[in-house]
């Protein structure tokens, strides 16, 4: 085991990649700077700076894909690759089914999602509702580091297509790349989860399968469940909750598709009471899905959602009103326990 | 939401033909005032989350905005706010809102990526390349409601490289749109060398989708309002859209605190830093070949000393001292005494609104 930071183990799990088949190369905005300890490893062939065009080096990776190689796109934000959204929706996700399964496309897609640090209504979605939609897509998001480097060797190694989401909040390399050491100012610690900002990996690394959810903490009397940051914010919840004597448990979904639909199913018929934790948009997506599933296998459950339902404003207090924060987590929690 | 900060500042220029040097640097000194308050709310942390100065771009953002009335229409990019006070923005209005007030211009939902005000028909994106294709729709309004009017498009040179911006030149272009494309050229893409990642000349590359093209010195604001003159009243005029390529320095980085700014600034302790990553990365794990590695070293010590070059030193081509000496000493004066103390004015103001964002809280309240 070794203590990495969130976005160093994203980087440990390409690295191990990178190290094992040639043929894994990595490019997107800015990823020399970025990622320089990989640069410094395998050298500019294999760690390519694009220009600004994501429509063009997310459909190149599809391309790649289907030539032979084992391509890592990273867009920047996830908000970005909305200009690039035909590779996604038309191609990456479909042209494995549209052989007859003859031709996977193993393509990777790493995208930074989420906010809480104040960048704004198109600098802070997550998308992976409208991501996890379209079939033939796999979606991932990690909330600590040893899940972040499992589940990028797993993407990596995996014959399909995959979007890797990367939260941006437990990230050490974005909030330094967005200023970090420049100044002193302005403080996250208060926002910032330690557990999944760093963490033990273990070593050797083996790859984490997808549709496996992960019991952060176990309860009887009321499910949370959620994925990345989001799953901080609930166990911290659920602490405060449980000393109430409402006995709460946290389930980290980690893929959104495919969704573990079994460990959904039988935590929620444990407790009875379920409140869906979701940094993305309350219609059509995650949420929306899991009371569904639900329903679909007989679980009677009392249910509620806490996601995000507006345009996300920028000026702080506005921003954290509207994402799923804490409070917001424990008024639904509260309310379901009086059920 | 017009609010002249002080005396004889009339923002609407349509109508005047001649090059005004001291209109000009009065617009510059405002602009760059504004951006130094906000670059230094930044570092005491009033300004939350990221901010993307137009240090340097100032001789464009006045040479263009003077040609232009509230009747024109400006797609603005991530560095929208020199040319939203170029067009007579207020600049307490514009600082509360980057520093995430309530009480700013958008109310606090917009933050500097996306200011907007309908009655200044200017409205800022921060999705890079947008700005194009946003001004070819003012235009396709404009062309068939308001004949004569002109829409901006304010984009960097790395926008270019978008596809949904070479979309709008060739739709621009095709429909003869009364469009004129703002070119940036400040050499970098994010913190990427745009030499690096681009093909061919922009110059040509916009030429080759029929757009009229005009090139300028950023540093020089009168030669700016030429170029850019001819081609806004060539638009105006139904003879379709026109390119207009400018180079400029971007002293500040991509946006504050960007981190080779920050090596070009603290060498010593940054490079350390940076040398230390990079023996961690070739050591002790499996890499690829020497050679590779060795490239790979290379590449980022090469960005640093390109950076080096391009951002600092360039004091001699800051487009304020050029139009300074533009005008008499006693005007310049003059403009700096009341801009300054009008804007310090203001600057204080939206702090004092605001307060620090020292320390955020995860339930939403600020401690």
């Amino acid at each position: 085991m070794t203590r990495m930071l969130y976005g160093e183990a994203i980087d440990y799990g390409l690295g191990e990649a990178m190290a094992a088949d040639p043929t894994v190369v990595t490019w997107g905005e800015d990823v020399r700077l970025i990622h320089r300890q990989l640069l410094a490893r395998f050298g500019p062939d294999r760690v390519l700076d694009t220009p600004i065009s994501e429509a063009a080096f997310t459909y190149a990776g599809v391309g790649a894909a289907m030539s032979g190689l084992r391509p890592v796109v990273e867009v920047m934000l996830v908000d970005f690759l909305a200009a690039a959204w035909s590779a996604v929706v038309n191609a990456g996700s479909k042209f494995n089914d549209f052989s007859g399964g003859k031709w996977p496309v193993p393509l990777v897609v790493r995208a930074r999602v989420g906010g809480w640090y104040t960048d704004g209504g198109q600098h802070e979605q997550t998308l992976w509702g409208q991501l996890a939609a379209v079939p033939g897509t796999t979606v991932v998001c990690p909330a600590t580091p040893d899940d972040a480097a499992g589940l990028m060797l797993g993407a990596i190694q995996h014959d399909g297509f995959v979007v890797f989401l990367e939260h941006k909040l437990l990230s050490e390399q974005f909030l330094d790349y967005l200023g970090g050491s420049s100044r002193d100012t302005v403080d996250f610690s208060g926002l910032l989860p330690a557990a999944g900002a760093s963490g033990e990996v273990p070593e050797p690394l083996r790859p984490i399968p997808f549709g496996k959810a992960r019991v952060r903490r176990d309860g009887s009397d009321l499910a949370l469940i959620s994925v990345g940051v989001g799953v901080h914010r609930c166990l911290e919840a659920a602490a405060t909750l449980s000393d109430e004597g409402i006995d709460t448990a946290v389930l980290d979904l980690r893929s959104i598709a495919p969704l573990d639909t079994a460990a959904v199913a039988d935590l929620a018929a444990q407790c009875g009471r379920v409140v869906v934790v979701d940094e993305d948009y309350v219609r059509g997506g995650l949420s929306g899905e899991i009371a569904a599933l639900l329903a679909e296998a007989g679980v009677p459950a009392q249910f509620r959602r806490v996601a995000v339902e507006t345009t996300i404003p920028f000026a702080p207090a506005l921003e954290q009103a509207a994402l799923p924060n804490t409070q917001r987590i424990l008024a639904a929690g509260r309310e379901l326990a009086t059920l | 939401m017009t609010v002249p900060v002080s005396d004889g500042y009339a923002c609407s220029m349509a109508k005047r033909q001649a090059f005004d040097p001291v209109q000009a640097y009065r617009t510059m000194m405002r602009i760059r005032l504004v951006e130094e308050a906000l670059v230094k709310a930044w570092a005491a942390g009033y300004v939350p989350g990221e901010y993307h100065s137009g240090i340097g771009e100032e001789g464009i953002n006045a040479g263009v905005v003077m040609h232009l009335s509230d009747e024109d229409a400006m797609a603005l990019d991530h560095r929208g706010t020199g040319p939203l006070i170029a067009r007579g923005a207020d600049p307490l209005a514009l600082m509360l809102e980057v520093m995430g007030s309530e009480e700013g211009m958008n109310a606090g939902r917009a933050g500097h990526m996306h200011l907007m005000d309908p009655e200044l028909h200017a409205a800022a994106d921060g999705i890079v390349g947008s700005s194009g294709p946003l001004a070819v729709g003012h235009a396709i309004a404009l062309q068939r409601l308001h004949p004569g009017r002109v829409a901006i498009a304010f984009h960097g040179e790395a926008a270019a490289n978008q596809g949904m911006m070479m979309e709008a030149y060739n739709l621009a272009a095709a429909w003869k749109l009364p469009v004129v494309f703002v070119c940036k050229d400040n050499r970098w893409s994010i913190t990427t060398a745009s030499a690096d990642v681009t093909g061919g000349n922009l110059v040509a590359r916009a030429a080759s989708f029929g757009l009229a093209t005009a090139e300028a010195r950023g540093e020089r604001v009168d030669e700016v309002y030429a170029a850019a003159g001819k081609l806004i009243k060539r638009a105006r005029k139904g003879r379709g859209p026109g390119f207009l390529f400018v180079t400029c320095h971007r002293p500040g980085g991509h946006f504050e605190g960007d981190p080779i700014v920050r090596i070009t600034k603290d060498p010593i302790t940054q490079s350390a830093d940076l040398v230390r990553e990079l023996r961690t990365g070739v050591q002790g794990r499996e890499r690829g070949a020497t050679r590779d590695t060795i490239r790979g070293v290379s590449e980022i010590v090469a960005r640093s000393s390109r950076a080096m070059r391009d951002w600092t030193g360039v004091a001699r081509k800051d487009p304020l001292r050029r139009a300074r000496k533009a005008i008499p000493e006693p005007t310049a004066r003059y403009i700096e005494g009341t801009e300054s103390e009008a804007i310090g004015r203001a600057a204080a103001t939206a702090r004092r609104k605001t307060g620090s964002r020292s320390a955020f809280a995860p339930d939403g309240d600020r401690t």
